[in-house]
């Protein structure tokens, strides 16, 4: 049977991973490789690595963190963050990374999803979509509105109608944000998460909001999602992937384990 | 020991020469020279992507020294497109053959309220008798990307579940093939890769 992921996410920053509340105050939490392979024998099912550094000196750390990190991993390996050309996805795949995930630069240039996608194949290719609801729209969730930097800024774009041109153009997979529950731990959007997973025939992965293992059973059910990224929920009681899948199971959602 | 690593331009290397080298294995890779076809021990056809790509395995000729290098008795793994390309062919590129070691051809995943790809970790039905996938315990995980599959014949040696039973691995003396990736999945895929290194030339375990 096909078990829901848990993906761990790290937040690099100058080739250290960095926990902080929406990129501020950044305390140091290691060192990405040594994480990620933590992560990787603590059951998480894929890592992604998001790179919030993005500035051009930063790419050879970058790449030279994704090297280290893919050295010794054996799951997949998905790498965000400064994607901005197929050229750049090339040299984090050649770094060993399975996937890119790209975002601002898949809305600013949306052919980037398919020239990746025709070399790569569409399975490298993660769409990552920052969403919010349109508490103006009459279905604030059907409407709800894409943006970038970071949230802060519109994109004008509807998520579900990018959701379903990312999917046509090639991307293989989607990596939803609902910026409304991001940082609140009160849940997932599962309402806004199952909105975007109906409209498209690839899997999301949902995030934003994780407070509670049950939150995770709520967005794999009610919310559809194929996939949790799971990353403060380690800071307060579930220690690993494996103890969040174990309680997961029991409140029977189907998840690989042993693991 | 060496394995020979074939590379026709559809997707990245990278994890499956690292994983051999994980493995203590020698990758070589070959995008056309037959002669590290020809000497090989091992031989591994990795694969991400369209089957059409494989058009480029006739055009260098490697399909050849592939098809004499089996009937020499080198083991061959195939992988994920790999695989699907042992087979005679598949609807994804009707009109580019497969190598044809297995008769039927491969196709898409029926319509259904399933996403297609299917895309992550599922359970092996491995068959008796399999020496790919000796030491695999009932119930093991495995990563999935793909959205076209072979169908289950005599020669499969593992059955997934997705939609519909579907061909998870192939395995006909040292013909071998997973339609999952073994790089991806973990210490059960490094299990099935150290299984595949550990036969001999004649195809049997050592």
């Amino acid at each position: 049977m096909l078990t829901k992921r848990i993906i761990a996410c790290l937040d690099v920053h100058a080739g250290r991973v960095v926990k902080g509340v929406q990129f501020v105050d950044l305390i140091d939490a290691g060192d990405p490789a040594t994480q990620a392979a933590r992560h990787a024998r603590e059951g998480a099912d894929e890592i992604v690595l998001l790179d919030i550094t993005a500035t051009h000196e930063g790419r050879q750390t970058l790449l030279d963190t994704v090297r280290r990190t893919a050295r010794e991993l054996f799951v997949p390996f998905c790498v965000g963050g400064g994607i901005k050309s197929a050229r750049d996805a090339e040299q984090v795949f050649e770094a060993g990374a399975d996937k890119v995930s790209i975002n601002s630069a898949a809305l600013a240039d949306p052919d980037l999803i398919s020239a990746i996608g025709s070399s790569f194949g569409a399975q490298a290719v993660v769409v990552a979509i920052d969403a919010r609801r349109d508490p103006e729209a009459a279905d604030p969730v059907r409407e709800a509105q894409v943006f970038v930097h970071g949230g802060r800024k519109p994109a004008g774009r509807r998520v579900v109608e990018w959701a379903r041109e990312a999917e046509e153009r090639g991307a293989g997979e989607i990596l939803l944000t609902s910026m409304d529950a991001d940082g609140t731990r009160a849940g997932f959007d599962c309402e806004l998460t199952a909105a975007v997973s109906e409209a498209v025939g690839i899997p999301v992965i949902a995030s934003g909001g994780a407070g509670t293992v049950a939150h995770f059973a709520d967005v794999f059910s009610r919310g559809k999602a194929h996939a949790a990224l799971a990353a403060s929920i380690f800071h307060f009681g579930v220690s690993t992937s494996r103890s969040l899948k174990v309680e997961l199971a029991q409140l029977g959602v189907p998840v690989r384990l042993p693991c | 020991m060496r394995v020979t690593v074939i590379d026709y331009k559809a997707g990245n290397l990278t994890s499956v020469l690292k994983t051999l080298r994980h493995l203590g294995a020698e990758p070589q890779v070959t995008d056309g020279d037959l002669s590290l076809v020809e000497s090989a021990e091992r031989i591994v056809l990795p694969g991400v992507g369209h089957f059409a790509a494989t058009e480029r395995l006739d055009a260098t000729g490697l399909t050849g020294a592939i098809r004499a290098a089996i009937a020499r008795g080198v083991p061959f793994l195939g992988i994920c497109v790999g695989m699907q390309w042992l087979y005679a062919g598949s609807t994804e590129a009707p009109q580019q053959p497969g190598l044809g070691a297995f008769s039927v051809s491969c196709s898409r995943f029926a319509e259904s309220t399933e996403k297609v790809p299917h895309v992550g970790w599922n359970s092996l039905e491995v068959r008796e008798g399999s020496r790919l996938l000796s030491g695999v315990e009932p119930g093991e995980f495995v990563y999935f990307t793909h959205s076209y599959k072979g169908p289950v014949t005599a020669e499969t040696a593992a059955v997934t579940q997705y939609i519909e039973p579907f061909a998870a691995a192939v395995e006909s003396a040292n013909v071998m093939g997973v339609q999952f990736h073994p790089e991806k999945s973990g210490e059960t895929g490094l299990k099935i890769l150290r299984n595949f290194l550990a036969w001999d030339a004649k195809g049997n375990p050592c």
